[in-house]
């Protein structure tokens, strides 16, 4: 029998990585808060990689942090080896990633929630959601009955979840847990725009029977850098990870027994994301390649599986070991857990506002994998947006909505509620255009004023970020005005370097524009220059170096955040404004983008049409059509 | 919103006496006064709105041609903003030569329906209007959307989509190897990206001569108007440029020379030649326009064929059924208002495509104009080399050549790649724009496609 178990104000389904930024950020608004999953020992599972950052996906995580969100501490407490990738290719695609203890990290990630103030965290499979006059009533598969003013769907692969390991293949969530199999139906109900998508993960290998003589070391930074703002430092990293290669043995196994993989006998229907492919997926597709690399990485301090990263499949058991056993180092490895792939059910992410609610279900919203993303660090970002989006509603205040022009973040909702996701959408940094002004390393300068503004960020946190723009503004203004005169010494090293000598003085800040200066050369020769922390100095140095280009960017930015400022009503017949072409008044109808610049960004937009839309702004301006509440 | 200075050509290219330039916004009168100079010497940002002056336009010092310049100052204007007409003598080349000085000086090309949408904005235009407004800016795309696809099978798609392809490649290629930093994906060195770059605005520079020389009016199909004297040439002629050119008379034989016009056929450039008649004759003086003109009519891409409906053929029409026969031809049969004596039967034998027009009368323009333009999507009269259609794509070329050059700067004074891949993308967006596709879609697709990368 069905009885009444609680109310709140928000109600987060899932307590994975999008579901605990959710949770964290709307119980730390005011709001009271429960997240509901599966299995509290699945709270922040990190299924796949035991790491978390990289490329782009490093920046999402120094965003969230800059907000006020919780998943770069949590790593940096967790931390087994960190490294900034793409050092030397440029600031804008330096990249932080960290290698994690993954059970350190979802206890961790649970106590926190556990530790959270208006925060309940219950293990509870939702089996139904139904629309009530003030909300939502959600019931679990225990006839517990929850009305919540706003809820938050961030169900990740567990919605409908089915795992297929050649021709065995079964219902379930990501690493043996329950799947929620009753919710979809009661969210199609709701109306939302259900599908199929894939992703998959590679064995994990005992340690023990891995031959690491012959392989390759890769080791950490040193010093290793931390994701949030707040750590001070890491200490020391505590693994090594290695790499190895296939070879054309590993290819024959693949050849041999591709009939038997579920993607290629036609059993999955999901669609794959194309960067993600399974290991068989790479031989198929790119047949001239005679190897490939995979990384060995350490699951944790206290245990002894080992994550293939490139090595995911979907070929039987047996199969797996067979092509795993062909490669060097893994000759005699011993499998802990298969690979897999899983199919599950998410949402076309085109029927969603960037606040992330539906637009057809006010109060009800999506986040993470349920949206058509991929990856622990996109989800986080939109469950961060989500939580404080869901709890804005409940507090009648202004949404939150990140730009492209402010964040990754930004740019990742737009894409997926613009453009929608064709497969499953990871971020990357060539889907920004304003790379160079969204940097890793000022994501703080980005948002921090944001999350300050919205509570998240302490007041003594924010007094320290003030400090530091401070610090760096005077130092900038500094080198402006000091000169720094030649001499032997800095002229051999400026030819050391390829770069012309000085004849005369040259001011500090017009030699850091030449990419061979740093600002540890002027620190050498200038013996007023402060001891600044790398942090700033980088900073600095990128400012300096890239301002013409930072300028260009900013300008583009400017532009954009004009055709931003014109909003488009929402509840607008786009059929019935004439001179709109066909396909534009199709896809205008779909995506019912807030403002111009959504509007522009839709593939079948063009130019003339955008200008047919502004003609038509005008002109209903004065008539004063505009009646919609959550465009504000 | 604060507006881009816009300019185009505001009267119809290649009709009319005089060409008007039209620039609009906030710099508008600035950017004028880069490019004319006034006879008095006076400047236009001295003039008050609603004032005009004489003068010359220039371009880098060569002097483009004579013109008066109307001053207009926001909001007394068309579009509501700043605005300068400069009026010039016309004819397509010279118009665009000024509009290019206009584009060189600091304004972009305008967007269809652009000065009607800022008039609009502005308050100009009523709000009664609104919809007749959205309508001009629909329409005036779509035939813009046409005019590009004439482009789009032509050789100077071919030639846009080799420097895309390249470049697409290898953003592509720098775009992976930085989103996927520990996948196997060959290093990009600074030589791949120079070659790259190089190739490219090698391309592009010449993509551009073929403009800046006025090759691309020039190479518009040489075209030849023929036929018996009196048949009616120079009035047809006068009915393609849309302006008295040559001398008309009723006196057969007043044509003495070869006169030159280029004009628009629709989406098709003429250069149009009136010639002497074929006849033989004994005056020494027309006897050279004569031989002139047969010399041209064997060389020329297309013949227009000019036969008078209201007399009977002469052997010098046979003459010029035969001659046809070597050439791309149209049968003009003039004078269409007049009761036909013209055996019509022999002339089809010879000449497939026939029109019947009245040049006096500007009957059968358009049968003939649609006539011409089918024609010119034969292959014969296909110019080989690719041609930019409009201002809007020499602007986009240009643009892009100055991005590729920005890149392979970048690269020799050693700058990282991500700052360069900046560059490399906004060349692509300029080139994509020619063809409505979008850079970072295309970027990533092509990482996908071209490299193995992932977990």
């Amino acid at each position: 029998m069905k009885y009444f178990a609680g109310e709140y104000d928000v109600a987060v389904i899932g307590a994975g990585h999008a579901g605990i930024e959710a949770a964290l950020a709307a119980a730390r608004l005011g709001c009271h808060t429960a997240v509901f999953t599966i299995n509290l020992d699945a709270v922040g599972n990190c299924p796949c990689n035991p790491s978390i950052g990289g490329t782009a996906k490093g920046h999402l995580v120094r965003e969230i942090d800059a907000l006020g969100g919780e998943m770069g501490k949590t790593a940096d407490e967790c931390f087994l080896q960190s490294r900034m990738l793409n050092r030397g290719k440029g600031p804008a695609v330096h990249s932080l990633r960290a290698q994690i203890d993954r059970r350190k990290y979802s206890d961790t990630m649970k106590h926190k929630l556990e530790l959270q103030d208006n925060l309940e965290l219950r293990q509870a499979e939702i089996t139904d959601i139904n629309k009530t006059d003030g909300g939502y009533e959600l019931t679990t598969q225990m006839l517990a009955v929850y009305r919540c003013k706003t809820v938050i769907i961030a169900t990740g692969t567990f919605l409908g979840g089915r795992i297929y390991v050649g021709e065995v293949s079964y219902d379930s969530g990501p690493d043996g847990m329950f799947p929620a199999t009753k919710l979809a139906e009661s969210l199609k109900a709701l109306g939302l725009p259900l599908r199929r998508f894939k992703t998959g993960t590679p064995a994990r290998i005992l340690r023990r029977s891995i031959d690491f003589s012959d392989l390759e070391v890769q080791k950490g930074d040193d010093p290793p850098q931390p994701f949030s703002y707040e750590t001070e430092s890491l200490g020391e990293n505590k693994v090594d990870c290695h790499i190895s290669w296939t070879n054309d043995d590993t290819k024959q196994v693949i050849l041999k027994n591709i009939h038997r993989s579920p993607l290629y006998a036609g059993k999955i229907e999901g669609v794959g994301p194309r960067y993600c492919p399974s290991f068989e997926d790479k031989i198929m597709r790119f047949k001239d390649k005679p190897r490939h690399q995979l990384f060995i990485e350490p699951c944790g301090e206290n245990t002894e599986e080992m994550y293939l990263q490139g090595m995911s499949s979907s070929l039987p058991e047996e199969v797996q070991l067979q092509f795993y056993q062909t490669i060097k180092g893994l000759e005699h490895c011993v499998m802990m857990r298969p690979a897999y792939a899983i199919e599950y059910d998410c949402v076309d992410p085109t029927a969603m506002d960037p606040t992330l609610e539906f637009k057809e279900i006010p109060g009800l919203y999506g986040a993470g994998q349920f949206n058509g993303s991929s990856g622990y660090e996109e989800a986080a970002a939109q469950g961060f947006v989500a939580g404080v989006n869901a709890a804005l509603k409940v507090k009648g205040e202004e949404p939150l909505i990140l730009t492209r022009a402010n964040s990754y973040i930004g740019t990742l909702i737009d894409d997926l509620v613009t453009k929608g996701a064709n497969e499953p959408y990871r971020m990357m940094t060539s889907r920004s255009e304003y790379r160079l002004v969204l940097r890793q390393d000022n994501a703080d300068e980005r948002l921090t004023p944001t999350g300050y503004k919205l509570g998240l960020i302490s007041e003594e946190r924010y007094q320290r970020f003030l400090q530091k723009q401070e610090i760096k503004k005077k130092e900038i203004a500094r080198l402006k005005a000091v000169t720094l005169s030649p001499s032997d010494e800095l002229n051999d090293i400026l030819v050391s370097r390829e770069t012309a000598p000085l004849t005369t003085g040259v001011r500090e800040y017009t030699l850091l524009k030449r990419p061979q200066a740093d600002y540890e050369l002027i620190r050498r020769f200038d013996p007023e220059a402060p001891n600044l922390p790398q942090s700033i100095t980088e900073q600095i140095e990128v400012e300096i170096k890239y301002e013409g280009y930072i300028k260009k960017q900013l300008k583009q930015v400017e532009q954009v955040k004009k055709t931003e400022e014109k909003r488009l009503p929402q509840n607008v017949d786009y059929t019935q404004i004439t001179g709109l072409r066909l396909e534009a008044q199709e896809k205008l109808n779909k995506i019912r983008p807030l403002n111009i610049g959504q509007a522009g960004r839709i593939s079948g937009v063009s130019p003339a049409d955008i200008s047919v839309l502004l003609i038509w702004l005008a002109a209903n301006r004065e008539k004063d059509s505009y009646g919609n509440q959550s465009n504000t | 919103m604060k507006n881009q200075t816009i300019a185009a050509v505001s009267t119809a290219q290649g009709e009319g006496g005089i060409g008007v330039i039209r620039i609009s916004g906030e710099e508008a009168v600035s950017v004028a006064d880069r490019v004319f100079r006034s006879v008095s010497g006076k400047a236009l940002c001295e003039l008050k709105g609603y004032s005009a002056a004489y003068g010359a336009v220039y371009f880098e010092d060569e002097k483009l041609d004579e013109a008066i310049a109307l001053v207009f100052r926001a909001p007394h204007s068309y579009t509501g903003e700043n605005v300068v007409e400069l009026s010039c003598h016309g004819g397509l080349y010279v118009t665009r030569q000024v509009l290019r000085a206009v584009l060189a000086a600091g304004a972009s090309p305008a967007q269809a329906g652009e000065f009607t949408k800022r008039a609009f904005l502005n308050g100009k235009l009523d709000l009664t209007e609104a919809e007749s407004v959205m309508d001009i800016i629909s329409a005036k795309s779509k035939s813009a959307v046409r005019s590009a696809l004439c482009v789009r099978e032509g050789a100077l798609r071919k030639r846009v989509d080799a420097v895309k392809e390249d470049l697409l490649k290898l953003t592509a290629n720098l775009s992976a190897w930085a989103d996927y930093p520990e996948e196997d994906i060959a290093e990009v060195d600074d030589e791949m990206i120079i070659t790259v770059c190089e190739n490219a605005a090698q391309t592009l520079e010449k993509l551009l001569n073929t403009y800046d020389g006025g090759q691309a009016v020039k190479q518009g199909i040489d075209t030849v108007i023929a036929g018996r004297p009196n048949v009616g040439k120079s009035t047809l002629m006068n009915l393609l440029s849309g302006s008295e050119k040559s001398i008309v008379t009723d006196i057969p034989g007043t044509t003495r020379d070869i006169v030159e016009d280029i004009v628009t056929a629709g989406s098709v450039i003429l250069r149009l030649s009136d010639t002497a008649g074929l006849r033989d004759t004994e005056d020494a003086v027309e006897k050279i326009g004569v031989d002139r003109a047969k010399k041209r009519l064997a060389q020329c891409g297309l013949l227009l064929a000019v036969f008078d409906n209201s007399q009977p053929l002469t052997d010098e029409d046979t003459e010029l059924i035969n001659a046809a026969a070597e050439v791309p031809t149209i049968a003009v049969i003039n004078k269409n208002d007049l009761s036909a004596k013209l055996n019509i039967n022999k002339i089809k034998s010879g000449i497939n495509n026939i029109v019947y027009v009245s040049a006096a009368t500007g009957e059968g323009k358009e049968a003939l104009i649609e006539a011409i333009e089918k024609i010119a999507g034969t292959n014969r009269l296909n110019p080989s080399e690719g041609i930019l259609a409009n201002e809007r794509q020499r602007s986009n070329v240009e643009n892009a050549l100055k991005s590729v050059t920005e890149a392979k700067d970048a690269v020799m004074s050693g700058m990282t790649y991500d700052a360069v891949t900046v560059s490399l993308e906004d060349a692509l967006a300029e080139l994509m724009e020619m063809t409505g596709e979008k850079v970072s879609d295309e970027v990533v697709d092509r990482i996908f496609h071209n490299f193995c990368v992932g977990k």
